[in-house]
């Protein structure tokens, strides 16, 4: 960790100045951060507001224009997405991302391995992967998904693969994780399941999520950014974010400003 | 892997990925055109004692070979299954489709046959040479290519080749241009292996290290990462896996397995020409991995068979047009048996 003092003085993500370019448009523009060890913080924002961009330039998929990300005071910018990885920095993905052919068990095994050398050794067998199968039904079972274990990705669910998607995310004990809409198209059911399972597991851990549903972020965010064309619109806890004029506004047009007043 | 009896799902490529990555919508583009089929993952469902039956008849049909067929064919097959299983390891195993695999044939079929003339080394001392220059060429040309994905790294391949060409065709001196390597030596410690069949069945085990290294590779936790990274690179970097690093792993892998085939057809041949070098000899063992089925390692094999036995059928009854002929299979192939020879047979076994 950072030698300047100890992590606990540092958030555990922070953003500084945060920007990104394509072709002289700014998706992100300027986005100061600074997600608190051990909360859970909503990304929120209209579309196109820059929060996948963001989420990007967070996990390493796309490199800064300006600005840096540090990881409990350790600079990543400029790191591709295995360095932000291998810190502990692990990422779901807002549309399931799965690898088709590969059983849930080979998935959170290849997660596992993903942090040792085995993967290199192209000269011993697969089945050496089998050290890490306890582990693996471990984390299956902990996301539901135990029973489904030999099940192709490509045959799962779409829930079940969201919830995949926790598991491997999980197996790499990140510091950080940052889950791209977790619910993203779940029916009303599942979305309470995942809910229930993200607030499981969120003990220990920080969170950072991007979330349209605005009663997930209810459920689970100690603190909310709001990001607005790219910029910082507002920060602070959800009740006093919600009740913001400037996000009424961003959200929902003048007009609902006038009729939540009239 | 016959324990993971999985229900297989053969619909790969339709629905994967669409990360805010730039490099990932090419790339599916790419899977779709490229491979065209859906791939198998790394572990088939075939049971075990199937798999040692294969194992065994192959092996049958492998010593049997140059007693059926013209010696100098059998040689051909033997080095052509090499090249296309280098290929499918990248086109079918990485989901990375190389044209410029002769680059590394050709490379490791001039250093073996030089190696061969001026120092008069046992041939499976100049055939390893030879693949080892080949690895020598890919890591420069992996190291810029792996940055690639799809239709791009298969341009930049062909590129790389194309130069290749280019420089063997002008560094007369070493290459003797046109004229090519004449008369390479077939040494093996005074043995005498002026015939073909006996020099076949000397060539046999560097033929099978060959392929059991790229299916000892598939096999393996690296070759689980490759189908992964196949599958998904987004995720697999996402994982923690440094995908360029992996894939280059893989070109080497391939360049090396190419080279073993490259060297073992120039001392085959005793001869050293420019086709070894040409974009065409890149296409046919494509064309042997397509035909044969991708993500299959019996397919390659197979293919590189049925082309080869093709080709000399068609030359020894005086047809000119080849190309025509191996080049209208191929079509009806792709068009007929979406998966190949081996991929539709493999699959239907499958579902039974």
């Amino acid at each position: 960790m950072g030698s300047e003092g100890s992590a606990g003085q540092h958030p555990a993500l922070r953003a500084r100045g945060l920007t990104k370019e394509f072709r002289g448009f700014r998706a992100v523009d300027g986005v100061d951060l600074a997600v608190a060890a051990g909360s859970v913080h909503a990304l929120v924002g209209p579309n196109g507001a820059g929060k996948t961009t963001l989420f990007n330039l967070l996990t390493g998929f796309a490199p800064p224009t300006a600005g840096r990300i540090e990881l409990a005071g350790v600079d990543l910018t400029g790191l591709a997405p295995e360095g932000f990885a291998r810190r502990g920095v692990a990422r779901s993905f807002q549309i399931t991302s799965l690898f088709g052919q590969l059983t849930a068990l080979e998935h959170v095994e290849l997660a596992l391995q993903s942090g040792s050398s085995l993967g290199w050794k192209f000269w011993r067998s697969a089945k050496l992967m089998r050290r890490y199968t306890p582990r693996a039904m471990e984390l299956l079972d902990m996301v539901g998904l135990a029973d489904l274990a030999h099940t192709t990705a490509d045959a799962l669910a779409y829930g079940r693969k969201r919830a995949l998607e926790l598991a491997l995310a999980l197996a790499l004990e990140p510091s950080v994780l940052l889950l791209d809409e977790p619910t993203a198209g779940m029916g009303l059911e599942d979305v309470d399941r995942t809910v229930a399972l993200i607030a499981a597991i969120r003990a220990g851990r920080t969170v950072v999520m991007v979330e349209h549903n605005m009663s997930v972020v209810g459920a689970l965010a100690d603190r909310v950014t709001v990001l607005q064309s790219g910029r910082v619109l507002v920060e602070g806890p959800y009740d006093e974010v919600r009740a913001d004029e400037r996000v009424i506004t961003a959200y929902l047009g003048e007009g609902a400003v006038r009729a939540a007043h009239s | 892997m016959s324990e993971q009896s999985a229900p297989e799902q053969e619909t790969a490529a339709a629905g994967s990925v669409a990360v805010e990555d730039q490099a990932v919508g090419v790339r599916a583009e790419a899977r779709a055109t490229a491979t065209g089929t859906p791939v198998p993952a790394g572990g088939t469902i075939v049971p075990r004692w199937l798999r040692w039956a294969l194992v065994g008849s192959a092996l049958v049909v492998a010593l049997w070979l140059p007693n059926g067929l013209y010696p100098t064919v059998a040689v051909d097959i033997a080095c052509w299954a090499l090249f296309a299983v280098a290929v499918d390891l990248l086109l079918g195993y990485t989901g990375l489709m190389s044209f410029g695999h002769a680059a590394f044939w050709g490379t490791s079929a001039y250093a073996t046959g030089l190696a061969a003339i001026n120092w008069g080394l046992p041939f499976p001392v100049a055939v390893l040479l030879g693949a080892l220059a080949a690895v020598v060429l890919a890591i420069p040309v992996g190291y810029l290519a792996v940055k690639r994905v799809g239709i791009y790294f298969a341009m930049v391949t062909l590129a790389f080749a194309q130069m290749v060409y280019y420089i063997a065709n002008q560094w007369r001196s070493v290459t003797q241009g046109e004229n090519g390597l004449q008369r390479v030596p077939r040494e093996l410690f005074g043995l005498d292996l002026t015939d073909e069949y006996y020099f076949y069945y000397a060539a046999l085990p560097i033929v099978a290290g060959g392929l059991f290294l790229v299916w000892r590779a598939v096999h393996s936790p690296f070759g689980r990462v490759l189908v992964a990274i196949r599958d998904n690179p987004a995720r697999a970097r996402a994982l923690g896996y440094p995908v360029h690093r992996y894939k280059l792993a893989a070109f080497l892998l391939s360049a090396f397995t190419a080279g073993l085939g490259g060297g073992l057809f120039a001392i085959g041949h005793r001869f050293v020409s420019l086709d070894v070098l040409h974009w065409t000899t890149s296409g046919k063992a494509v064309i042997i991995v397509v035909l044969g089925g991708i993500g299959t390692l019996w397919g390659p094999v197979v293919g590189a068979a049925g082309v080869t036995r093709l080709e000399d059928w068609l030359s020894f009854a005086g047809f000119e047009q080849i190309g025509l002929v191996t080049g209208a299979i191929f079509v009806l192939t792709v068009l007929i048996f979406r998966r190949g020879l081996w991929g539709t047979l493999a699959h239907w076994l499958r579902r039974r």
